[in-house]
């Protein structure tokens, strides 16, 4: 008698953590805490690009075409606000992630098109820029590669037995979305030619 | 009477290997998430590339020591004979979580105060990777100049322990500088670069000056009063911005424990991709 009274809430308690009372809410925190440093990163680097193109505008003027785009591309990214509830809604998140591409790839084309401005080059203003903007892209990458792998944990859990009997029945939690490879065609091996 | 034992024995067997197969199966899953190798870290210096002599080994290491022990932050100096096909960025990162440069959260200390400063000769790439707590004193931009006027250079000129000593000290010169300082240093590079079109030298003059007086002669005459304390912040009107919080939370840390100059290991620190990297 007196054991089981002891055991029972035990075993209950154990029962209860082994089933995803604690560990779904932990990898869904954690999941989101990593969102938040992607977002952070994507911020930054929209606010670096208002100054890189004021700075390219004023050295290359005839360039505007490319300017144009930029500044597009960065007020379709900042216009897509994404809580941490449209995590789970890949719509929403596929229209923040294809934003924010198209950002990555004008602001790259920008870098491929101002190598032929040797004086821009050579302006310490604007290498800084450069170089913070790449810090930024790398940070981006690496904040996206963390937040993927959060997610993938917080997925496998929800998924997994038992994890999965609390995820479904408590906390009714839906899969997270994980971003996909950056660049179009990445997932496709490169063409080699070999000149024939 | 005579079954029981055998069973029981049986059953353990059978638990035994069970086991092991699940240990064995646990341990694959691992080596192919981390796939990646990475090198030992030996000591601060961690020269697989054999860029450097053991008298130069030796002095950067005793540079890097002594960094640690005045402020807790840990530097590393790597030379890799290759990255494996990895982007150096992509390398470097992992490289410093692997080994946990800098601190690990404990108490008011300072965390992830910690840097590499990685080269791949043959790869021509060279990298100042940072980690999360020092994002803010050794700046994407500073970590650029460092490397485009202390480093490359001397790259360029084949003078590869050159052209490490002297970024390894430009950095340690950043990261030995008072909170507040650095900072504003930082900024100064950023801000320098925004007007250096306007070329007003005389107005640079004296503002560095100002920045001369207030961060270095008055602290020196503070620490002159309350010696053995370089760190506290200075606390001077109005430059307090900083220092309130981030100055005075490490400014009472006590002796590193690794400072014995034995073993080398990291404290736990973690990056997040900051930093610069250059190739020549």
């Amino acid at each position: 008698m007196r054991i089981t009274r002891y055991a029972l809430p035990l075993v209950a308690a154990l029962s209860l953590t082994a089933c995803g009372i604690n560990s779904v809410p932990t990898a869904e925190e954690n999941a989101k805490a990593k969102w938040a440093d992607v977002e952070n990163q994507y911020q930054r680097r929209a606010d670096l690009v208002p100054n890189l193109v004021s700075t390219v505008k004023a050295g290359a003027a005839s360039e505007e075409k490319i300017l144009t785009q930029v500044t597009e591309a960065r007020a379709k990214a900042t216009a897509i606000n994404i809580t941490t509830e449209d995590l789970s809604d890949p719509e929403t998140f596929e229209k923040f992630s294809q934003a924010q591409n198209q950002l990555t790839q004008a602001l790259g084309q920008l870098r491929t098109v101002v190598e032929a401005y040797p004086q821009l080059q050579s302006q310490q203003n604007f290498t800084t820029l450069m170089s913070q903007l790449e810090g930024t892209e790398n940070r981006i990458s690496v904040a996206r590669r963390d937040y993927n792998e959060a997610v993938r944990e917080y997925n496998t859990t929800i998924r997994t037995f038992p994890d999965s009997i609390g995820a479904n029945l408590i906390h009714g939690a839906k899969p997270m979305v994980p971003f996909k490879a950056t660049t179009a065609g990445a997932e496709e091996a490169p063409k080699v030619d070999f000149g024939q | 009477m005579t079954r029981a034992p055998a069973l029981a024995g049986g059953l353990k067997a059978w638990l035994g290997q069970w086991l092991a197969v699940t240990l064995l199966l646990v341990a694959a899953a691992h080596s192919a998430a981390f796939a990646q190798t990475f090198p030992k870290l030996t000591g601060r210096v961690v020269d697989n590339a054999n860029l450097l002599d053991p008298a130069q080994e030796a002095s950067l290491t005793a540079k890097l020591e002594a960094l640690e022990k005045q402020s807790t932050r840990q530097l590393v100096v790597v030379t890799l004979p290759d990255l494996q096909g990895y982007e150096i960025e992509e390398y470097g990162y992992q490289l410093g979580r692997k080994w946990g440069i800098g601190q690990a959260e404990k108490g008011s200390l300072e965390k992830d105060n910690g840097a590499l400063l990685i080269v791949a000769p043959n790869e021509r790439k060279v990298r100042i990777e940072v980690g999360y707590g020092l994002e803010g004193v050794l700046t994407d931009a500073l970590s650029s100049v460092i490397i485009q006027q202390d480093i490359l250079p001397r790259f360029r000129d084949k003078d590869m322990p050159g052209g490490i000593a002297a970024g390894t000290d430009a950095i340690i010169t950043q990261l030995t500088l008072p909170e507040e300082e650095a900072r504003a240093y930082a900024a100064k590079v950023e801000e320098e670069s925004r007007k250096a079109d306007d070329g007003d030298g005389i107005g640079l003059f004296i503002f560095w000056l100002i920045i001369i007086f207030f961060f270095f002669v008055i602290p020196m005459i503070h620490a002159a009063r309350s010696k053995g304390r370089p760190y506290r912040s200075s606390g001077i009107g109005g430059i307090t911005t900083w220092g309130a919080s981030s100055g005075s939370s490490w400014g009472g840390s006590s002796g590193s424990s690794w400072g014995g100059g034995g073993g080398f290991g990291g404290g736990g620190g973690s990056f997040g991709g900051g930093g610069s990297s250059g190739g020549w």
